[in-house]
């Protein structure tokens, strides 16, 4: 899954340990700075860790760029109930498989970064909640979290300080809504997926009922750099409020699809054409989704834009959780946008209407014109169901499926004009003169 | 119901996870490692994890009708799951899976006839930038041309057969 | 009082109490922001996305049902965005719904139709495939129709929340998501159809109305339920002269809109086959139909000749007649039979309970109490089961006000789940428990105190000074059983207690002397079966007045069809003391009421001249019956009214105290001929008692 070598443009900081022999054993991890950032933590107070990682202007990885720092800092310092921390490891967003790498080729980094956040709002027990696909990465960090508790990293009165804290893997089974924050938390709690009414956020009442941080594994990752050396380094790397480097998936019509470790801000199309290799046989770039699948599509000629959280909302999409899918001039814009419908409509948890109902209304819609049996008023019915489900469901999967659907009627609309009126796809047109 | 030592070491473990007045918690990975051992979960699976839990069977189905990777009926004994999603998609996912269809000679949630092999659509399994990507059962293949698809087969079915023999 | 706040929502300014939801307070200054999901009383979801608001400062649309007013808001409920969200939202509950208004069983009271008429659009843009699954049968009152959900999860909540059973849930996921029963193809519940009448549309209907009419095409008369003693409200569906079905969905009268399956689905035994429809005598060992002329005659013969002969009359009493009837009878027996041998199957030690309280007048508690007082304790009963009214308010008191309940019982109780302690004794030592219980009780604020048959006697005397003794105030409610219980006793259908509970100078027989008394000339048994368990009729002579031909009615000599409470005026009491007021909704052929039974004989032997009304009898009571005096106006506008202890009021000292311990599904000899109790596949009592 790994390239042999970085490429040239990557700053490997949380990826730096990838391509080490046994990089995932806590002798490696121990060997080269392991557990530093949680030892000098020890030393700091709360308040200092969570000022660090506000310098460090790092925003959450999982999809939503909210400062981290801030959300630490919503934790209740003086509530009574005990208080949690939560991995979000569900990676489910199509297009994203980073994650997975980090904690395939970097478990106690991650088990580092739920220590420090631990020390930072006094939790007692954390959970890394992994999607049921990822059994193999269980067993890595089953694995690491007990070499951990051998080495005194975890359990009671850690390393003597007179802390506590243990962390515990806790599988999914197949849902993608189990990503978003609350649903996670039910799950987490034995239920079904359905997210949860917000306020109460999870700072102040998440797992059990109790004060809770919650954030993507990414994020847990950057947290032992910035505390070993300060925020404003890694608020450095990046760009102005988008500190940090990131983990970019690129997959799709690229010659070198791979996870790549950029400064955020990094241009979108130097990440294509030089990063990973360039467009597939030499193909016209036609469009891409700049952060997983929920993303508004970009049109080749609107790929020229930095990427990080603020530039690509200023472009019309967003950052999400940095899975760039590429496609060059052959993709059926048609098949592709009613490809990831159907995802939605299948991961709908269906407790709210207009998600319920809207994604498979757009999803039923877009395959029939998919196949060429679309019916005059049907692209007017696309952009105007998605109009009525953004902003009015219950949680933000609602806007993941319509900011897809609206995007790319309204920006190939040519496209679904010919599916429309039965002419041949002009890109399979492309495919078979390429 | 008692399963085999390690299940019950994974089990005994996950009731160990959470808060005494949470063991309900421990519901959605008990229900799956359980079913990798037993191949579903049977009414009798859901009648033990009332029972370990202390929640009903309602309480159960609501929770086993979610979640997708929960079935009741036993998979093949290679559960092979093929993702289309977009990213697979654009490099051939969709064109696998019906190679793969036509291999097998079964469709979306069939279980060809000697048993040793039940087929899925899955949505994205994470492994964007290696696709077309599949998972037989837990193990994950990547860049999965029809041609490796068809190695791969062979291989799985001369595994079944020798372990069948054994 | 916390400061109010101030609110400005369709630039109408409003003022509330912090916690006020957005969409009460649009309801407070008469704004109807619609909504399927939100429903009062139960948790909040925000699922249905009906009553989206715009909120200044607020980038996206907020939903009504889920946010809180602040001070300071600016709400708007009337701009084109909002016209279009809901537009948008009742579209889409259609993609999928039957548009066949026409033949649904919900035409008419739909939510989803209203909703349809006034906010959506004139056309579906859905051109799809609607996704088809056949309707399910859930039990013999619950049938689910999945096309026609909603999901607004107003019956998950309710059955869960509301009645604290939880057999529903929510299946599948998406597009598929289903509504579904805790026994996989069935239901096991208390078939109490909250669930259908709670849902906006006709997913769920009931076996026992669907298909029968439409719903402008019946009467809608609301009177008080027939059976236990909680005294719900509920509303009758009378089509062609036939009850088919019971609600309260206008949520007026103690219960709001709790009713049992008794109150919604059982109002069917007036018409049942077994119904009297003429006088029956008995001639050659036989009986045989007789005019009302004959049977009235020859019982008129019969009672002379005792009067004359000074040979003893014996008179039993019912717990389903109205006050005004008992009150009738015990004048009749006292003053024209002139015999002090009077009773009725007691089912509650009610006068020991007013000698203890005698002259306090805020010692009894009211249905309302038990869902406002910071403590319940409950001893010797199951509610769920017996009082399933008083359940349910204990339980709603504790969601939303978290009241500490205090359970003391021989058994599993569905109050246990959320009880503050629960003590479990043999049977016999209630008492004891609760006593046991004094150093959690006295740091109650407040307390009601709910006992059953189980503690009877002196030992209620000792109840009422234990509770005096824990310094705080206390309120009682003694259990009795039937729709009247409490009005047969407090209208002195009791040896040795005149109306009042005050004491007789010369005191009768016992129910159980009368029925072992050979002496008897007459013995004269009004809508009361108690030789059910095949006691030998004593009398030379017995009559019974009743619906049915009971057990008791069998081995009569004269049996009178008297009508059911469904089919007259007058009032009841329920357990609490509350007078309520009955309105006749059907009537049937050849049955009269009792109170026109008794005043016909009362004519023919002489004791009574002009016309006899229920009006007047509640005037009298009122004036003459200690604590009973009720203002008949409040009564006729539907306002139930509670009687207070009278001053001074004696236990008896004769006779006994038996619970028939019914269930859900019992309700005494009535029960019997109530189809749906019988049809239901839950065995009675066994089920559903935890
Ligand atoms: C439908 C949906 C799916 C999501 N899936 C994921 C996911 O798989 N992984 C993840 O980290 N965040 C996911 N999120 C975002 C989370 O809700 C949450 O914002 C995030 O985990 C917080 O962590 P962060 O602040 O570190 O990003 C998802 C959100 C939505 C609405
Ligand atoms: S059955 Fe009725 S009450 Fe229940 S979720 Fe469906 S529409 Fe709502
Ligand atoms: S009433 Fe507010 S979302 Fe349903």
């Amino acid at each position: 899954m790994l390239h042999p070598e970085p490429h040239p443009a990557e700053v490997v900081l949380l990826t730096r340990r990838f391509r080490l022999r046994d990089s995932a054993s806590i002798d490696t991890y121990l060997a080269t700075e392991g557990y530093q950032a949680f030892r000098k933590a020890l030393a700091m107070t709360p308040e200092e860790i969570i000022e660090e990682v506000k310098k460090s202007n790092l925003r959450g990885r999982g999809g939503a760029g909210f400062p981290t720092g801030l959300k630490w800092s919503f934790v209740p310092r003086n509530s009574p109930k005990p208080k949690y921390i939560v991995a979000n490891a569900d990676e489910g967003e199509p297009g994203t498989c980073k994650d997975r790498l980090l904690m395939q080729y970097d478990p106690h980094s991650l088990l580092e970064g739920m220590l420090i956040a631990a020390r930072a709002v006094g939790a007692r027990a954390g959970y890394i909640y992994i999607r049921g696909e990822y059994r193999y990465l269980i067993e890595i960090l089953d694995r690491a979290i007990e070499e951990a508790r051998r080495r005194g990293f975890l359990g009671r009165n850690i390393l003597g300080s007179g802390m506590d804290f243990d962390v515990y893997t806790h599988s999914g089974a197949g849902s993608y809504e189990c990503g978003e924050e609350t649903a996670l938390l039910e799950s987490l709690e034995g239920k079904r997926g359905v997210p949860r009414l917000r306020p109460p956020f999870p700072a102040t009442s998440g797992a059990f009922g109790c004060p809770t941080v919650l954030n993507n594994v990414e994020t847990f990752c950057a947290v032992p750099p910035i505390i070993l050396k300060g925020g404003l380094a890694f608020a450095e790397l990046g760009t102005p409020k988008n500190g940090g480097t990131r983990l970019f998936a690129i997959s799709g019509h690229v010659n070198r699809p791979g996870v790549y470790e950029l400064p955020m801000g990094f241009n979108l199309l130097r990440m294509i054409h030089e990063v990973a290799g360039g467009v597939r046989g030499g193909r016209k770039l036609k469009a891409v989704i700049p952060g997983g699948s929920s993303c508004p599509v970009l049109r080749a000629e609107e790929c020229d834009v930095a990427m990080d959280f603020d530039s690509l909302a200023r472009a019309g999409s967003m950052l999400g959780s940095g899975g760039v899918i590429v496609m060059d001039e052959t993709t059926c814009m048609v098949k592709a946008a009613a490809r990831i419908l159907r995802f939605y409509a299948h991961e709908s948890c269906g407790f709210c209407t207009p998600c319920r109902e809207g994604t498979r209304w757009l999803a039923t819609v877009l395959t029939r014109l998919e196949r060429g049996e679309g019916q005059p008023g049907d692209i007017e019915v696309v952009r105007n169901v998605a109009r009525n489900m953004l902003g009015r469901t219950f949680c933000p999967l609602g806007d993941a499926a319509a900011m897809p659907a609206s995007s790319f009627v309204e920006k190939f609309r040519e496209e679904f004009e010919a599916h429309l009126e039965g002419k041949p796809c002009p890109a399979e047109e492309v495919a078979i003169h390429a | 119901m008692k399963f085999s030592e390690q299940t019950e070491a994974k089990l005994a473990r996950l009731v160990e996870s959470y808060p005494p007045d949470h063991r309900r918690s421990a519901l959605v990975p008990m229900l799956l490692f359980i079913q990798d051992e037993v191949g579903a979960v049977t009414p009798q699976v859901v009648e033990e994890v009332c029972a370990r839990l202390g929640i009903s069977p309602l309480e159960v189905e609501e929770v086993v009708s979610y979640y997708s990777m929960l079935r009741r009926e036993p998979a093949g004994r290679y559960h092979i799951q093929i993702c289309t999603n977009i990213s697979c998609m654009l490099v051939g996912g969709a064109e696998l899976f019906e190679h793969a269809c036509r291999k097998l000679g079964i469709g979306n949630h069939g279980v060809t006839e000697d048993g040793m092999f039940s087929l899925e659509e899955v949505e994205c399994i994470g492994a964007c930038c290696w696709g077309p990507a599949l998972q037989v059962n837990y193990d994950y293949h990547h860049h999965v041309t029809p041609e490796a698809f068809d190695r791969l087969i062979e291989q799985l079915r001369g595994n079944g057969l020798k372990q069948r023999g054994t | 009082m916390p400061e109010p706040i101030r609110l400005t929502i369709d630039g109408r300014s409003v003022e509330v109490e912090p916690g006020t939801l957005v969409i009460e307070a649009a309801r407070r200054v008469g704004i109807k922001i619609p909504s399927f999901c939100y429903y009062e009383g139960l948790s909040l979801a925000g699922a249905c996305r009906m009553c989206l608001v715009e909120v200044e400062k607020m980038p996206k649309l907020q939903t009504a049902c889920t946010l809180a007013a602040a001070p300071g808001m600016v709400v708007r409920t009337d701009t084109p965005q909002v016209a279009e969200a809901r537009r948008a939202m009742v579209e889409f509950l259609l993609t999928n719904h039957p548009l066949d208004c026409p033949v649904c069983d919900k035409g008419g009271e739909c939510e989803l139709q209203d909703m349809a008429f006034r906010y959506g659009a004139a056309e579906s843009r859905y051109r799809e495939a609607k996704h088809h699954v056949p309707e399910q049968q859930w039990s013999p009152v619950v049938y689910y129709d999945r096309p026609r959900c909603i999901l607004c999860y107003r019956c998950v909540r309710v059955c869960d929340e509301g009645m604290g059973v939880g057999a529903l849930g929510v299946v599948n996921r998406g597009g598929r998501s289903e509504i579904a029963p805790n026994r996989g193809d069935h239901l096991e519940c208390d078939e109490c159809g909250a669930c259908i009448d709670i849902c906006p549309v006709g997913a769920l209907t009931s076996g026992m109305y669907r298909y029968h009419t439409r719903p402008w095409e019946m009467a809608h008369i609301g009177t008080i339920c027939a059976f236990c003693a909680d005294g719900c409200k509920t509303t009758l569906g009378v089509y062609h002269n036939r009850i088919i079905r019971g609600n309260n969905r206008d949520r007026s009268g103690l219960n709001g809109e709790f009713l049992c399956i008794k109150g919604r689905y059982a109002a069917d035994f007036p018409h049942h086959a077994e119904r009297l429809s003429s006088p029956l005598v008995r001639r050659d060992g036989r009986l045989v139909r007789a005019t009302w002329a004959e049977a009235l005659a020859l019982v008129e013969s019969r009672f002379r000749e005792a009067l004359a002969s000074g040979a003893p009359i014996g008179i039993i009493g019912s717990n389903h007649t109205t006050n005004e009837e008992n009150y009738y009878l015990q004048k009749l027996a006292r003053q024209g039979l002139r015999t002090p041998h009077l009773d009725h199957p007691r089912t509650g030690d009610l006068p020991a309970l007013m000698a203890a309280v005698a002259g306090r007048e805020a010692a009894l508690a009211r249905i309302e109490d038990l869902y406002a007082a910071r403590a319940v304790l409950v001893a010797g009963a199951d509610l769920a089961q017996q009082h399933p009214l008083l359940s349910w308010q204990i339980r709603a008191n504790w969601r939303h006000h978290q009241a500490r309940v205090y359970v003391v019982s021989c058994g599993p109780v569905r109050e246990d789940r959320y009880a503050a302690r629960s003590v479990r004794v043999a049977a016999g030592r209630e008492l004891e428990g609760i006593l046991g219980l004094e150093e959690s009780l006295r740091t109650e604020p407040e307390l009601v105190v709910v006992f059953g048959e189980a503690i009877q006697g002196e030992q209620v005397a000792r109840l009422v000074a234990f509770g005096d003794s824990l310094g705080i105030p206390v309120k009682y409610v003694c259990l009795v059983d039937y729709a009247n219980s409490r009005g047969a006793a407090d209208m002195g259908l009791l040896p040795d207690l005149g109306p009042g509970y005050q004491p007789l100078e010369r005191s009768g027989m016992a129910l159980d002397e009368m029925l072992e008394c050979a002496d008897l000339a007459v013995l004269w048994i009004v809508g009361a079966n108690p030789l059910a368990g095949g006691v030998r009729p004593p009398a030379r002579f017995l009559v019974v007045q009743d619906l049915f031909l009971t057990d008791t009615a069998r081995r009569a000599d004269v049996v009178l069809p008297a009508a059911s409470a469904y089919e007259k005026e007058g009032t009841v009491t329920n357990v609490c003391g509350e007078v309520q007021r009955l309105r006749g909704a059907v009537s049937v052929a050849g049955a009269k009421t009792d109170l026109e039974i008794f005043t016909l004989l009362a004519r023919r032997l002489g004791l009574e001249t002009g016309p006899v009304t229920w009006e007047k009898l509640l005037d009298e009571i009122s004036s003459s019956v200690p604590g009973y005096q009720v203002s008949a106006a409040a009564l006729r506008a539907g306002v139930p009214q509670q009687v207070r202890p009278p001053r001074q009021a004696s236990p008896s000292r004769r006779g006994k105290v038996r619970s028939a311990r019914d269930t859900l599904f019992t309700s005494g000899t009535l029960g019997r001929y109530a189809a749906i109790l019988s049809a239901v596949r839950e065995a009675p009592g066994e089920l559903y008692r935890g």
